[in-house]
C-alpha cells in the first residue's frame, strides 16, 4: 500500500518495479533536458501543428459535434457508475461466444497471465498491435524475460523498438523523430534493408512492410489491446490505420487481448458515438482506415482461441476519487497532447509515464498514487485547451487542481511555497498589510532595471520560480492606486 | 479470493454503498442523415469521401457489374492480369466474378497472400465517412481475404449506402466479425503525413452500382 491514496484509502495503486508509469526524474528536471533538444522541439512543433489543423477541420464538419461530445461524456459517466455490472456482462458474453476471460489485479498478474497463455501454445514469437495497456504494464519486458521474441508491428512502435527508444505520444509514439532520424534507425537495424533507402515517408513505410510481412504470415500468437469492449454483445473493437492490427487480429491461431476495465461500454449502439468522436479527434480523419470488431471466436474466420485479460492496475483506486475518476473516461485520442503548450515544448518523455501530456498529468499520478508522480499535476499552465478539445469533455484542469490539492495536503513539512502562501494569506486578510506589501513589491523594479521581466538570478527560494518562468516586473502603481487616481474613492 | 472477486469488490468499494444513479444518456445528435439509404445524393457523397482517401470509385448500372469489376482489376493490376491471381469471396454472385478466378475456400489463410487481388461484396457503406463495412458473410468473405491480397475490389449496391455512422451500425450484426474499411491502409506515423499502403491492401477500388 502506498502512503497517500487519492480518495478512499485501501484501494491499491499500480505496483512499483513493473511497467512504465513512473519516470526516473521529476518532470521539471526531465523537461529541462528535453527543452535543450532543439531537433525534438522542431519535430514536435511541426507534427502537432499539422494534426491540430486536421482535427479542427473534420470536427467543424459535424453540425452535432457538441451533442456527440456530451453523449460521449454521459455514456462514460453512466458506465463507470455501474462498472461492475458491465464487466460481469462482458465476461458472460465473451464466454458465451467462445472466448476466455481472465482478471488481473495489477501489472504483474496481467504479465504472468499473458506469459502463461503464450507459453501454453508452444510459440516462441509474439506479434503485437500497439496498445497503451500493454505498454503501461511492461508486457514486452515480461515476455522477453520469459525467453519469447516480441515484435511490435505498428510503424511508430517499430521505430521506437528498433531505436531502443521510448514512446513519446499516445497515438504516434515516434512523433519526436523526423524522417531523417527514422531512416537512420531503419538503415542501422533492419537486416537486409535496401542501402539506397531514402527518407521519403513512403519508402520508409514500405521498408517496414517488407520487414514485418514474413512475421505476420508465420505468427501463431498475437497480443492486442482494445479501444472498446461491448458488454451487451461481448464485441471487442480495435481502431487502427495500417492493417497491422488486422494482421494480428486475423491470422494467428491465438489472440490475447489486454483491456483496461474502464474500456467497457454498455451497448453496441454506444459505438455510434465513439466511432464518430475518436477518429476525428485522434488522426483528424473522418474515419480511420480500419476498425475491427469481433465477438469471441468465429469458426473458419480468425483466431480459434481468444483470451480477454481485464486489467485493474490502479484503475479502481482512480474510480474511488469522485473528482479524479473522470480520467477513466479517456478514449486515448491524444487530442489533448496535440494542443498542449507544455507537451509541445517538452515532448512526451519528460512525463516519465507511457501516458504523457494533459491526460498523463491526471492519469499517471492517480494510477500510481500521487507521491510517485508528484510533479505531474504541476506540468500544466491550466490554460484549458485540453478540456476544449477532449471528445468526452474531461475537465482536465479541474482534476489537475484537485491533484495539486491532494499533493499539498499530503506534505507534512512546510515548503517555501506553502510558507509564501501563508504569508500571502495573512497579508490579504489585512488591508493595511496588503497595501504595504504591494508597495514594497515595487522594489522589484530596481532589480529589473527597466526590463519587462525580472532577471533570472533571484536568490533561492525565488529562483525556483524564475528558473523556468518569466516574472513580470512589478508595475509603478497598484490597481487600487490607479483606480483611486482615475475614479476617486 | 480470486482476482475476479477482488477486482469486482474493489469497484464496489470505490463506488461506495450509495452510488449515484446516472442520468439517462441524451442522444440528441443526428441519428439519421435524413436521406434514405441509396439516395442519389448519398451515393455522390460516398464517392467524394472515398476518393478523398485516394481510393478509386467506378460507377455502373446493375447489369454492368461483371464488366466493371474487370475494369477495376485492369486499373488495380494493370492490363493483362491473370484471372487465377484474383481470388473472390465464396458467396460473390457468379456474374460479378471474372471468369476463371479463384474462389476462396477453407485453405490456410496465409495462402491468400499469394494472390494479387481480391473481390468482395460489402454489408453496408457509410456515405459521410467514406467507409465500407464487411461482415464475414459468404459474399464479403472471411477477414483474411480482404486483407492479404495487395489490391481489393469491393462491390457496393446503392441500397447498402447509409448516410451516417448510427444508421450503419444499426444495420450490422455485432456478433459477426466486422471490418470497417475507409480507404487503403495508411500510416501517419512519420511526421504525421499520411502515406497510403502499409500492411493492408495498398490499392482500394470501389465498384458502386447505381
Ligand atoms: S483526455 Fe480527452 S483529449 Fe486527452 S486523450 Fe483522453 S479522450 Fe483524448
Amino acid at each position: 500500500m502506498t502512503a497517500v491514496d487519492l480518495g478512499m484509502p485501501g484501494l491499491p495503486t499500480a505496483p512499483r518495479g513493473v511497467g512504465h508509469l513512473r519516470g526516473d526524474e521529476p518532470f521539471p528536471d526531465a523537461a529541462r533536458t528535453a527543452l535543450r533538444n532543439g531537433q525534438q522541439r522542431a519535430n514536435l512543433g511541426h507534427a502537432t501543428t499539422t494534426i491540430r489543423n486536421k482535427r479542427a477541420r473534420v470536427v467543424a464538419e459535424l453540425p452535432d459535434w457538441a451533442q456527440l461530445r456530451e453523449a460521449g461524456r454521459a455514456l462514460k459517466a453512466a458506465t463507470m457508475a455501474r462498472l461492475d455490472d458491465h464487466l460481469e456482462e462482458l465476461e458472460r458474453q465473451v464466454t458465451a461466444h467462445g472466448g476466455t476471460v481472465h482478471w488481473a489485479r495489477d501489472a504483474n498478474e496481467a504479465n504472468e497471465i499473458v506469459t502463461r497463455l503464450v507459453q501454453a501454445t508452444g510459440a516462441t514469437e509474439v506479434v503485437k498491435v500497439k496498445s497503451m495497456a500493454t505498454q503501461e504494464i511492461g508486457l514486452n519486458e515480461a515476455l522477453e524475460a520469459a525467453g519469447l521474441d516480441v515484435f511490435e508491428t505498428d510503424l511508430a512502435e517499430l521505430i521506437v523498438q528498433l531505436g531502443e527508444d521510448k514512446p513519446s505520444h499516445i497515438l504516434v509514439p515516434a512523433i519526436h523523430k523526423n524522417r531523417a532520424e527514422i531512416r537512420e534507425i531503419f538503415a542501422r537495424t533492419i537486416p537486409g534493408v535496401d542501402p539506397g533507402l531514402t527518407d521519403d515517408p513512403r519508402q520508409l513505410a514500405m521498408a517496414a512492410r517488407a520487414h514485418l510481412r514474413e512475421r505476420f504470415l508465420r505468427a501463431r500468437v498475437a497480443v492486442s489491446g482494445a479501444n472498446f469492449g461491448v458488454a451487451e454483445t461481448g464485441t471487442l473493437c480495435v481502431v487502427e490505420s495500417e492493417g497491422n492490427g488486422r494482421m494480428c487480429l486475423t491470422l494467428p491461431d491465438t489472440l490475447i487481448t489486454v483491456m483496461g476495465i474502464e474500456k467497457v461500454v454498455p451497448t453496441w449502439r454506444d459505438l455510434e458515438v465513439f466511432l464518430q468522436l475518436l477518429p476525428r479527434s485522434s488522426t483528424g480523419e473522418r474515419m480511420n482506415p480500419y476498425t475491427s470488431t469481433w465477438a469471441g471466436v468465429t469458426p473458419g474466420d480468425g483466431p480459434q482461441e481468444f483470451h480477454l485479460v481485464l486489467l485493474d492496475n490502479g484503475r479502481t483506486a482512480v474510480l474511488a476519487d469522485e473528482v479524479g475518476r473522470e480520467a477513466l473516461h479517456c478514449i486515448r485520442c491524444s487530442a489533448c497532447l496535440n494542443v498542449c503548450p507544455v507537451y509541445e515544448r517538452t515532448g512526451g518523455h519528460a512525463y516519465g509515464s507511457v501516458y504523457p501530456g494533459p491526460i498523463g498529468a491526471i492519469l499517471s499520478p492517480q494510477l500510481t498514487g500521487v507521491e510517485d508522480n508528484a510533479s505531474l499535476p504541476y506540468a500544466s499552465s491550466l490554460c484549458g485547451a485540453c478540456y476544449d478539445v477532449c471528445p468526452v469533455a474531461i475537465d482536465i484542469p479541474k482534476i489537475l487542481v484537485h491533484l495539486r490539492g491532494e499533493h499539498v495536503e499530503a506534505q507534512t513539512r512546510l515548503t517555501p511555497e506553502a510558507a509564501a502562501f501563508r504569508a500571502l494569506s495573512a497579508a490579504m486578510s489585512r488591508p493595511w498589510l496588503w497595501h504595504l506589501t504591494q508597495r514594497a513589491s515595487r522594489l522589484g523594479r530596481l532589480l529589473a532595471r527597466g526590463k519587462p521581466t525580472l532577471p533570472r538570478v533571484l536568490p533561492p527560494p525565488a529562483s525556483g520560480w524564475t528558473r523556468s518562468r518569466d516574472l513580470p516586473t512589478p508595475p509603478t502603481s497598484t490597481f487600487v492606486e490607479s483606480w483611486t487616481r482615475e475614479h476617486g474613492r | 479470493m480470486s482476482a475476479r472477486e477482488d477486482v469486482l469488490g474493489r469497484i464496489r468499494q470505490a463506488l461506495g454503498p450509495d452510488r449515484t444513479t446516472p442520468a439517462e444518456v441524451v442522444r440528441d445528435y443526428r441519428l439519421t442523415d435524413g436521406r434514405p439509404p441509396g439516395d442519389p445524393a448519398l451515393l455522390d457523397l460516398l464517392v467524394d469521401r472515398v476518393e478523398d482517401y485516394r481510393a478509386t470509385v467506378l460507377r455502373c448500372a446493375p447489369e454492368e457489374i461483371g464488366a466493371t469489376v474487370a475494369a477495376a482489376l485492369d486499373q488495380g493490376l494493370g492490363a493483362g492480369w491473370a484471372t487465377r491471381d484474383v481470388v473472390v469471396a465464396p458467396g460473390l454472385p457468379a456474374e460479378w466474378r471474372p471468369t476463371g478466378s479463384d474462389v476462396d475456400d477453407d485453405r490456410p489463410p496465409v495462402q491468400l497472400a499469394a494472390r494479387s487481388a481480391a473481390v468482395t461484396a460489402v454489408a453496408v457503406a457509410i456515405a459521410e465517412t467514406g467507409t465500407l463495412v464487411l461482415d464475414g458473410s459468404p459474399a464479403c468473405g472471411r477477414r483474411a481475404l480482404s486483407l492479404l491480397p495487395d489490391c481489393l475490389v469491393c462491390v457496393v449496391l446503392a441500397d447498402q449506402v447509409a448516410g451516417s455512422v448510427p444508421e450503419a451500425l444499426a444495420r450490422l450484426d455485432p456478433l459477426r466479425p466486422l471490418t470497417m474499411v475507409s480507404g487503403p491502409s495508411a500510416t501517419s506515423d512519420i511526421e504525421l503525413q499520411r502515406v497510403e499502403g502499409v500492411h493492408g491492401p495498398r490499392t482500394l477500388l470501389v465498384v458502386l452500382v447505381g
